[in-house]
């Protein structure tokens, strides 16, 4: 399901809207994962606060979104464009691939929470095919 | 036996008196229908759902999106045996209306986007994974007939 011209149109023009809040939008979306999700918190058994507005998640939160950046930057090739982020993926960090899909889903949501007029059902199927794409790039070293 | 917390039962009852069924219904049909366009097979008789503007304003999918609302609201309204009251909608889907169940999960998810944007920032983290639990349920509930 690669990305259309439309589409990356549709992710450039929300990523216009929506990256001043980037960084609530990061924290807020982790937050949620680990909330929703338990079972993603294994993968942060070193941090001493797992809740919202605590300072190991506010911080990652703003990391997770400067790579969102960098994919919508490289969106005509993410699969080199994210290659040095699917080698942290794949060597270092070992994240199963499957909370990809999680994340982005808590990022949807939580985009639909702040910006509920500008996520129309076009703008929804857009950044859905984007992350999905994201999430393989992410996944290319893995094996 | 579902166990749900006092939290999660206030939560769910809250959210289902606050929401417009009117409004989520159709939204979250339509939504699914163009963010997963394959679940549109099930509704080969609905006319035109050529693009997005087709779909959102297509009245046979504002009228079903009423109809999966309500089916919502009787898992709301028993939360305690979402599982038995659901026994013949389960069939339905499987015998009659043959819909992979793995479509639950994508409406289901298009329903938890379309009440974050109206709920707004008081969908927290807890109220979501409180709606994301009583959505878990109602799927499995509607599985649990398929063989």
């Amino acid at each position: 399901m690669s990305l259309t011209d439309k589409d990356k149109a549709a992710v450039k023009a929300l990523w216009t809207k929506i990256s001043k809040g980037a960084d609530a939008i990061g924290a807020d979306a982790l937050a949620r994962m680990l909330v929703v999700y338990p079972q993603t918190k294994t993968y942060f058994s070193h941090w001493p606060d797992l809740k919202a507005g605590s300072a190991p998640v506010t911080k990652h939160g703003k990391k997770i979104m400067a790579g969102v950046a960098q994919a919508v930057a490289k969106i005509d090739d993410l699969s080199s464009g994210l290659l040095d982020l699917s080698e942290l993926h794949a060597f270092q960090l070992r994240v199963d691939p499957a909370n990809f899909k999680t994340l982005g889903h808590c990022l949807q949501v939580v985009i639909a929470t702040m910006y509920p007029n500008e996520f129309t059902p076009e703008a929804n199927v857009a950044l859905d095919k984007f992350l999905s794409n994201l999430a393989l790039a992410l996944s290319e070293r893995y094996r | 036996m579902v166990k749900w917390t006092d939290f999660e039962r206030a939560t769910i009852q809250d959210i289902f008196s606050k929401i417009d069924y009117d409004v989520v219904g159709p939204a979250a049909l339509s939504r699914c229908l163009i963010v997963y366009p394959w679940t549109q097979r099930y509704f080969g008789g609905f006319g035109n759902l050529y693009n997005a503007a087709a779909i959102t304003s297509n009245p046979k999918v504002a009228a079903h999106g009423k109809v999966v609302i309500s089916g919502l609201e009787k898992a709301v309204k028993n939360m305690d045996d979402i599982k038995t009251i659901y026994k013949d909608l389960s069939v339905l889907h499987s015998e009659k209306l043959q819909v992979d169940p793995d479509n639950f999960n994508l409406l289901a998810d298009c329903l938890t986007i379309v009440v974050a944007g109206q709920i707004g920032a008081a969908f927290t983290p807890e109220v979501h994974a409180a709606f994301q639990k009583f959505l878990a349920v109602v799927v499995a509930s509607l599985r649990k007939q398929y063989y």
